[in-house]
């Protein structure tokens, strides 16, 4: 078994398939500490974990925080409108600060591709990327790949198609990376203005039609449309994107069997997907969101093998 | 007197090339022969070195008036002198621009009193640089200017474009276009392709220049107009310049040394010292470029030197200032990339970084004149040099060159008469 080596976790391309397979080893050991009626150990104790958050986000910090938390850790967090951000400060002047504080891992999101990796030159504290812009979303696609793992017994073999916004989308980034890393075969569906240019060097296949996408997928990993998309011209209203992408029970009906339906959420009822579907018997959207604290709970683990 | 031995003089202006003697008497040049044999209070032993007139950059930042923290134009005199320049022409996205004579008067009185090297004002295109009203560009010419340019911005409607075309012809003042469709480019941060994706960053695709430069060469051709395409980093830019070149359209180009040593791949990691624009793009095109520097399509090479804070650079990769300073590396890496690959000759690096922007721009400048005020540079091809922060003296220190080890040191930089850097070895 591999030893974990890095003081951050950044992105899934810089990890290797033994990396990302022992966070997903940590997480299975993980998972059953939020079961349990006192849903604490003290592993993390006397840690300090902040939570950074530049954007809004519900689901990860909340995530992140009972992950820390549950590990014992002590917590801040810190949002942007609260933060001396909006004073004119650098990123590197705040976090600078932070660190003065003497913490030992900062969890970060933030709108600007590469933030992270900025930060994470900066400081000396273990930093763990919870979002960069259209970049990484690096514990999001290890908590789909710990849910398909869980679902479907493996990755390797699996088909799996990420459809929506690929171009903005920090998910299917990440995704792609570990997804193909442990052997998945992975398809991209969505309208040729939100797939990425160059997407023929990244090891996936491309398909604008979304019955070839649904037909033979083992997994439908559905994306937000940001709403703010519309306005550049990426598609013209969000009724025609719903008619073409938008999975529905109708769509649904060339899925295999077996077929897992996943949302990295919030979710857009009615336009990506429909209530029937969100809610119906292939979804595992919720399962997924129990799952991100088990896998964020490993990633901060093993971080903090490193943090000082 | 001044009395230059046995160095290697590369003046093709003058079509003379070979060892000579060069004597300097109250700073001018006063005789060039094969052997002189003369008492003076200075001997410099140049036998082994060569001699160069002095490099002329047509296309440099120098931020004064506004941004003096970023360079002065003190500090630039200096960054040019390091890097072998004697004369520098500054663009006018300075605060205020350089769209009225006063600011023109402002640079020109200012560099009296600094005295180093020469350093020539280009004006706006319109006022404020906002592509809608021409500044009044006879006043400007008047005032000094050797050429317009909205540098930093593209004159986006083709209707302005073609009447500031066409009324400095009157002038017989060039047009300087930067060449991009800024709706096509629109928050775009680096080339657009396989490494914008991956990075999450948003793309500026090839056409944002290529669209503009073909729409200008069609301008040139109905306006009769001389146009200089700055900064060509497109493989596609330079066919469509060297095919108008063939159609007698009266076009010169330039790029600059980043566009045929780096390519996008460098700004993995998020680098923002490779933050530039136009941005970096790939391999081929860096190919592309060079075939122009060497057939002639691309007439110039020039620094686009842009200098930036720390402060500026050191951000997120979004916020951070686009550019890269040059004027101390653009001679290294010309060497390193063009010279010693034997895609140019050192002849050839004269034409394009003396020669060819002297007579662009309509100076009487590049060459190595008896009766004139020394001008010239003294280079030792047998030594290197590394790229140091520390030793950077421009005011920014955004180069993606650290560390580089270049080609070529400058031993001795002669400027408007007089040694303004020396081997104190």
């Amino acid at each position: 078994m591999v030893n974990w080596t890095g003081k951050d976790l950044l992105g899934l391309e810089d990890l290797s398939k033994e990396e990302i397979e022992l966070i997903l080893e940590r997480a299975d050991s993980f998972k059953e500490i939020s079961l349990r009626p006192i849903k604490k150990v003290p592993t993390l104790r006397g840690k300090t974990v902040v939570l950074f958050f530049f954007e809004p986000s519900t689901r990860t910090r909340t995530s992140f925080e009972l992950a820390a938390k549950r590990l014992s850790a002590d917590t801040v967090s810190i949002s942007a409108n609260t933060s001396s951000m909006v004073k004119g400060e650098t990123l590197k002047d705040t976090v600078k600060n932070i660190e003065a504080m003497k913490v030992d891992i900062i969890v970060m999101r933030h709108s600007a591709s590469g933030a992270p990796h900025l930060l994470a030159k900066t400081v000396e504290a273990s930093v763990i990327n919870a979002g960069d812009g259209c970049h990484e979303h690096p514990t999001q696609a290890l908590l789909d790949m710990f849910t398909i793992k869980e679902k479907k017994g493996k990755i390797s073999g699996l088909k799996i198609s990420i459809i929506g916004d690929i171009a903005h989308s920090r998910v299917a980034r990440s995704n792609i990376w570990g997804l193909t890393k442990l052997g998945a075969e992975v398809t991209v569906c969505g309208p040729p203005t939100l797939i990425p240019q160059g997407i023929e060097k990244f090891p996936v296949k491309v398909t604008y039609d979304i019955k070839e996408a649904i037909k033979d997928a083992d997994v439908l990993n559905i994306l937000r449309i940001q709403l703010e998309r519309q306005k550049s011209n990426l598609f013209p209203s969000l009724r025609e994107y719903a008619l073409n992408f938008g999975i529905d029970l109708e769509k649904l009906k060339f899925a295999k069997p077996d077929v897992l339906i996943m949302h990295p959420g919030p979710i857009n009822r009615g336009v990506e997907i429909s209530p029937e579907v969100a809610d119906g018997p292939y979804s595992v959207i919720l399962e997924q969101v129990t799952n991100g604290i088990a896998v964020r709970m490993a990633v901060l683990y093993l971080v903090s093998q490193k943090s000082k | 007197m001044v009395l230059i031995k046995g160095g290697y003089l590369v003046d093709p202006g003058n079509k003379r090339e070979g060892v000579f003697d060069i004597l300097i008497a109250d700073g001018k040049v006063i005789k060039i022969e094969k052997e002189i044999n003369q008492d003076a209070e200075r001997l410099i032993n140049a036998q082994g070195k060569f001699i160069l007139p002095g490099l002329i950059d047509m296309h440099c930042h120098l931020r004064e008036p506004g941004r003096e923290d970023e360079e002065t134009l003190l500090s630039g005199s200096w960054a040019g002198i390091r890097g072998g320049f004697t004369t520098l022409c500054c663009m006018p996205n300075t605060q205020p621009p350089i769209d009225n004579q006063g600011v023109v008067e402002y640079i020109y009185n200012e560099n009296r009193k600094i005295g180093l090297i020469d350093i020539f004002p280009i004006g706006a295109i319109t006022k404020n640089r906002e592509g809608k009203e021409l500044t009044e560009i006879g006043e400007l010419k008047r005032a000094g200017v050797v050429a317009i340019s909205d540098d930093g911005n593209c004159v986006m409607d083709s209707e302005v474009m073609r009447r500031a075309m066409e009324y400095s012809k009157m002038f017989d003042l060039l047009v300087i276009s930067h060449c991009e469709d800024i709706n096509l480019s629109c928050g775009g941060l680096m080339n657009e392709g396989y490494i914008s994706s991956i990075l999450g960053l948003k793309g500026i695709p090839r056409q944002a220049e290529t669209i503009m430069v073909a729409r200008d060469l069609e301008l040139a051709r109905l306006t009769q107009a001389r146009l200089h395409i700055a900064h060509v980093s497109t493989k596609e830019a330079v066919e469509l310049i060297r095919q108008a070149k063939k159609e007698g359209i009266k076009v010169t180009s330039e790029t600059c040394p980043h566009y045929f040593s780096l390519n996008e791949e460098t700004i993995l990691g998020y680098n923002t010292n490779c933050k530039v624009n136009p941005p970096l793009r790939t391999q081929e095109d860096i190919e592309a470029i060079k075939e122009g520097l060497r057939d002639g399509t691309i007439d110039v090479i020039a620094t686009d030197h842009a200098p930036h804070t720390d402060f500026e650079k050191d951000t997120e990769f979004e916020q951070a200032s686009f550019g890269i300073i040059g004027l101390e590396t653009a001679l290294g890496i010309t060497l390193k990339e063009l010279v010693e690959t034997k895609i140019i000759t050192l002849s050839q690096l004269v034409e394009r970084m003396v020669l060819y922007p002297a007579k662009i721009v309509g100076m009487e400048k590049g060459t190595i004149d008896i009766g004139e005020p020394a001008e010239f540079i003294i280079l030792d091809l047998h030594k290197s040099w590394k790229v140091e922060k520390e030793k950077i003296v421009s005011k920014s220190k955004n180069t993606p060159f650290l560390n580089w080890t270049l080609p070529g040191v400058i031993e001795y930089v002669f400027a408007k008469g007089k040694m303004v850097l020396g081997n104190t070895n």
